[in-house]
């Protein structure tokens, strides 16, 4: 199994969703997190005070997936999440020693 | 006092009330949010301990008597005051003249954000209501004689404040001033960015400060007729040519309109022209309103080349706002139809109005920066007025109430 992670710009979230739903992936774990990357940050003027915002908001996806699945999730998050703007994101893919489905105690494959 | 002046007096004492909230929230949503909840209860301490002072000593002493420099206690304890004495009519005007009292100290808080223990705000509020908002307010709108011509030092010599600029908003921002030198700067000022929290709280306080104004100056005259319309119509104009020229200035210095630029440009309008609210017509208010907000919208720039910690711009908004539409009283002062004063220099008169208008100010200056400094260095002496270091970094709210603002994580019961 592989944990897929995604970090992506927060209204790319419904089309990702959607893509992901359509080739059978039917489970994810979603955060509001924020950070930067190459895009960096902005800043903002109170009263003619300029701040500098170094951390974006951004949303972070992560569903754990069947080894043969994962190049397929990366693929279609890649393509659902791109704008072609800088500050689209990244994901990665981490392998997962085991996974338990809480209610019923399945293990691996089964509980994906 | 006929009906329609008491139910009018009545329903703007009620707006002027709500106007403590308003700044409160005002003020909240541009503090931190560890800090939000001490600046909401900063200002609901002075709505709810200056009308106790107001009823026992402090609308006696502001208005009682025929002296030039201080009241008397005739009306002490609220003796002579019920309904049974006069139908009510002093009763109007001790809740209406309260409501004024109790905002003028709040407005201080903004200037004190985010380091001062609560416990020394709570002793300073009602100190600094009797010894410093009561005898200025006397010299501006105290005593009367047989005729039933006022008979404060400053109102005898010829000045003019309709509502409180001078009163209020230049004694509160000089008195702010004051606070900063005292208390000093806040850990981090001003390298470590201090912006908003909630811009939307910034903007809902705006708009209750904006409804509670029109009580603020259209009252202030006590009577329903002209001089009410005038000064509600000058609120309105004000306002929007305060809000109007703050954006743009800031537009045009720094590159966008922002929601705060806006917020405080209205504030700015307001303030500049309470003073003046039922003195001037036809354009004057908005050519005040327009000035006060670019003035003001460079005077809040200034603290950082001065090194005060002014944390939510008080002096460069209610001093400088206040000091701007005092002074052009002396022009654009219009006597006639709003009454008998002196006119102001673009309407006839001479430069003696505008010159008590600058006495007035002067004076009410430096009685209140020297009576503040002095209330705080005791106070800091006695019972110290700077939270903890610690304190200070973990939050007033959680080190000062024991509450927090935004519980966003779940909690279990203590016992």
């Amino acid at each position: 199994m592989k944990l897929i992670t995604a970090i992506i710009k927060p209204h790319k979230l419904d089309d990702v969703k959607a893509a992901l739903k359509t080739i059978g992936v039917d489970g994810m774990t979603v955060t509001e997190v924020r950070g930067f990357g190459r895009q960096g940050g902005h800043t903002e003027t109170y009263r003619g005070t300029e701040y500098q915002v170094d951390f974006l908001p951004k949303v972070r996806i992560e569903a754990v997936v069947d080894d043969l699945d994962a190049g397929d999730v990366l693929d279609t998050i890649v393509s659902s999440a791109r704008t072609d703007k800088i500050g689209d994101g990244k994901v990665w893919v981490s392998p997962v020693d085991e996974i338990v489905r809480i209610r019923t105690g399945e293990r691996g494959a089964e509980a994906v | 006092m006929d009906g329609a002046t008491t139910a009018w007096l009545l329903v703007c004492s009620a707006l002027v009330i709500f106007m403590t909230p308003g700044l409160a929230f005002f003020y909240s949503g541009m503090d931190r949010s560890r800090n939000s909840l001490n600046m909401l209860m900063m200002n609901f301490w002075s709505l709810l301990v200056v009308p106790l002072v107001w009823a026992v000593l402090g609308y006696s002493l502001a208005f009682g008597g025929s002296g030039s420099l201080l009241g008397n206690l005739d009306s002490a304890f609220l003796s002579g005051t019920g309904i049974g004495a006069d139908q009510g009519e002093s009763l109007v005007w001790l809740v209406y003249l309260g409501a004024f009292a109790a905002i003028t100290p709040a407005l201080i808080s903004g200037a004190v954000a985010d380091r001062m223990k609560f416990s020394a705000w709570a002793v300073f509020v009602p100190l600094w209501s009797l010894l410093v908002y009561v005898p200025v307010t006397f010299w501006i709108y105290g005593g009367t004689d047989a005729d039933g011509a006022l008979t404060g030092w400053l109102a005898t010599r010829g000045s003019l404040d309709f509502a409180g600029g001078t009163a209020i908003h230049v004694n509160a921002g000089i008195a702010a001033l004051a606070a900063v030198v005292v208390l000093g700067r806040r850990k981090g000022w001003p390298s470590e960015g201090h912006p908003p929290h909630s811009m939307p709280l910034v903007m809902i306080g705006t708009a209750i400060l904006l409804f509670g104004w029109f009580g603020f100056n259209s009252g202030a005259g006590g009577l329903t007729d002209g001089v009410a319309i005038q000064a509600f119509a000058n609120t309105f104009l004000a306002a929007a040519a305060g809000g109007f020229a703050w954006a743009l200035t800031e537009r045009v210095k720094d590159g966008h309109f922002t929601n705060l630029g806006v917020a405080s440009g209205m504030v700015a309008g307001l303030v500049a022209i309470t003073p003046a609210a039922g003195f001037v017509s036809g354009m004057s208010p908005i050519w005040i309103g327009l000035a006060a907000g670019v003035v003001c919208a460079f005077a809040v720039g200034l603290k950082f080349s001065a090194g005060f910690d002014d944390s939510l711009d008080v002096v460069g908004v209610h001093m400088v706002g206040g000091l701007v539409g005092s002074l052009l009283i002396g022009l654009f002062a219009n006597p006639g139809a709003l009454g008998d004063f002196e006119a102001g220099l673009l309407n006839g008169g001479g430069a003696g109005l505008l010159l008590e208008q600058f006495i007035a100010n002067a004076v009410t200056i430096v009685f209140s920066f020297a009576v503040t400094f002095a209330i705080l260095k005791v106070l800091d002496l006695t019972m110290g007025i700077r939270a903890s270091e610690d304190d200070e970094l973990t939050g007033l709210d959680v080190s000062q109430h024991a509450e927090t603002a935004y519980n966003l994580a779940e909690s279990t019961m203590a016992r």
